[in-house]
């Protein structure tokens, strides 16, 4: 900016289009992270389908679920900048914690053991982020790859204690502070993610506008540059590492918990491309990607996967291909360009 | 252990490691010529795979040509793919590359449902590759033994071709220095085109191979994906010697390890792998 205040002659026009510009920079910094209209969107979609669908709550708990993972993974994939292929690692250390607990300890409060999946698996995420994220390229796509086969691995080792690929049998989860059990439609399951979902973005949403967020930005845009001005750049990836691993786990937590449920299955390359490939869908970095791309994903699964498997999979790769080629921003950016476009054809 | 235990472990883990190379190997030399995640490698061999059991099956082809007729098939059927979808993206990131390839992969395992089924296929051998032969420590699989020599012969040829002929050597500059290598005259993108399709061509011919093996059913393009990026990343990109050395290990390893402890299956190899990247994060023999 300074560069082109020396080359142009000043003219009052330039003055005045150049000190306008900088007006609305500035505002723009000062008010980016100001509460919009429209992000009270999902919330109002997420309770009107409360009461919409009221026999579906099953399945809009494992909508919000995904929608709490895809959230973890955007705060690494999206700001950060962090390419993993093993995100499913920490969902399933936080369903197999819950999963062990109910089971083989008789730890069925819910609350309580999911809280302790979220220590493990943040605790999981600072260890292998605080050695993995020195690398780079293939090789972190290959390090995060092979950690979460490694644990699968040793989950099947000891198959006498996680169940194998057959799950862990006889879970019985307690009821929601003793009071509310998770009923045959799943309302009041709902309802409960639904509540953790809206803190788990409060938390993200107050992380990624703080200036810890704008140095993870800093570090997706230009590493190179941020090591240069002296930020701590290993230290705040595996901060962030720790956190979406955290958030992970409590999503798979509450998988595990929703569904009485776990299986060595959870670790599956296919559950990391997954969430991967609804927050790509959505759209990344930029939080609400989550929650489009994950609704979308889950809703066309849930119909089409009933209609052909295999038609669904040849569809989600298309889509994905699509998406790479033509739609780079995912959803999010499809309705950003069509809203932009409107916009100025409402002007002309 | 008896000494027959680690001749049976060597042999089987040698046999593995050929087909493990010959799939692996045109994957590390794209990857190191252009660094482009392709995560849909798998499926050119599993469609090599499946190419050999319909001429066989159906076409009557013995199976020899028929390994010969997929690889050059599916080689010539790669080069669309490389010039209308990876080339979009050689400056790209690797994330938008490895969407794409995974993309690309779940296409293919979704076609090949809806054409072959979802059941396990095999191939009918030619009688002289059935039954076992002995060679003179003990009796062998005919058809591991013919997997080894297959595999030798092609270890020469394409040492020969990196090491002493005109091509290879531009091949070896670009992996090294591309910029330097474009400076100076030589056609990058028609080359990686080249090595693109005869790394997809190797890839039917491996997979078509691995049938006997690995089994094939339509999972196969992701099911092993992980062994042949763990091959590369291990061996180091676009390093002929540091994939076959990958691969050997990795067979033997593999093999081994379901020997003596079968309960913990693939752990070592995933063990071996992280420690290996850890100390040496481009690989064996890879470019710091």
């Amino acid at each position: 900016m300074a560069a082109s205040e020396t080359q142009t002659p000043a003219t009052p026009a330039n003055a005045a289009a150049t000190s306008s510009a900088r007006a609305r920079a500035a505002d723009f910094i000062v008010k980016r992270h100001y509460l919009q209209w429209w992000e009270a969107l999902p919330w109002v979609l997420i309770i009107a389908a409360y009461f919409i669908f009221p026999d579906r709550m099953t399945f809009g708990t494992q909508v919000l679920i995904g929608i709490m993972f895809a959230l973890s993974l955007d705060l690494i994939l999206g700001y950060a900048g962090i390419v993993t292929l093993g995100h499913a690692l920490f969902f399933g250390i936080g369903a197999y914690t819950v999963a062990l607990l109910t089971a083989r300890w008789g730890w069925g409060e819910p609350i309580s053991s999911m809280l302790i999946a979220i220590v493990l698996s943040a605790v999981a995420g600072l260890i292998t982020g605080w050695f993995l994220l020195r690398y780079r390229g293939l090789t972190l796509l290959m390090l995060t790859l092979a950690a979460a086969i490694l644990v699968q691995e040793a989950g099947n080792y000891r198959s006498d204690i996680t169940g194998g690929y057959d799950g862990v049998p006889g879970m019985e989860i307690g009821k929601l502070f003793g009071i509310f059990e998770n009923d045959l439609y799943g309302r009041n399951y709902y309802i409960y993610v639904g509540v953790l979902l809206f803190i788990v973005w409060y938390v993200l949403r107050r992380i990624v506008y703080s200036p810890y967020g704008a140095a993870l930005t800093g570090i997706r845009e230009n590493v190179r540059r941020m090591y240069a001005i002296g930020s701590p750049v290993h230290r705040r990836l595996v901060t962030a590492y720790t956190i979406a691993a955290g958030i992970a786990g409590m999503a798979g937590a509450l998988f595990a918990q929703s569904t009485a449920y776990a299986t060595l299955g959870v670790f599956d390359f296919d559950n990391s491309a997954k969430v991967m490939v609804m927050l790509i869908l959505g759209g990344t970095g930029r939080l609400y990607g989550a929650f489009i791309g994950a609704t979308v994903y889950l809703v066309l699964e849930d119909d089409l996967s009933k209609l052909s498997p295999t038609f669904w999979q040849f569809g989600i790769g298309l889509l994905l291909v699509l998406t790479v080629l033509f739609a780079r921003r995912g959803l999010l950016g499809l309705i950003e360009d069509a809203l932009k476009y409107i916009r100025r054809g409402a002007k002309s | 252990m008896s000494a027959s235990a680690i001749v049976s472990i060597l042999f089987d883990g040698l046999a593995y490691a050929m087909v493990l190379f010959i799939i692996s190997v045109g994957l590390s030399i794209t990857m190191g010529l252009m660094g482009f995640v392709n995560l849909a490698h798998g499926a050119f061999a599993m469609a090599g795979g499946y190419l050999v059991v319909t001429l066989t099956r159906s076409w009557g082809v013995p199976f020899l040509p028929s390994l010969l007729i997929a690889g050059v098939v599916v080689g010539a059927a790669s080069i669309p793919f490389e010039r209308l979808l990876y080339s979009r993206l050689y400056k790209a990131t690797e994330l938008d590359q490895v969407l794409l390839t995974i993309g690309l992969a779940f296409m293919a395992i979704a076609s090949y449902t809806y054409f072959y089924g979802p059941a396990p296929l095999t191939v009918p051998l030619p009688s002289f590759l059935t039954g076992q032969i002995d060679i003179g420590v003990r009796t062998v699989p005919t058809y591991r033994a013919f997997t080894i020599v297959v595999g030798a012969v092609l270890i020469a040829l394409l040492w020969y071709g990196f090491e002493r002929t005109n091509i290879g050597a531009k091949i070896r500059a670009a992996v090294d220095n591309r910029r330097m290598a474009q400076s100076v005259g030589i056609n990058v993108d028609r080359l990686f085109t080249l090595t693109f399709a005869l790394g997809s061509g190797l890839a039917a011919f491996g997979g078509g191979l691995a049938i006997q093996t690995f089994g094939l059913t339509p999972s196969f393009a992701v099911l092993y994906l992980v062994f042949f990026l763990i091959i590369v990343s291990v061996g180091g990109l676009g390093s002929l010697k540091g994939t076959l050395i990958a691969s050997i290990l990795l067979g033997v390893f593999d093999i081994g390890g379901k020997y003596l402890y079968s309960d913990a299956g693939g752990f070592f190899i995933y063990v071996f792998t992280v420690l290996v990247l850890l100390i040496k994060p481009a690989g064996l023999y890879g470019r710091e």
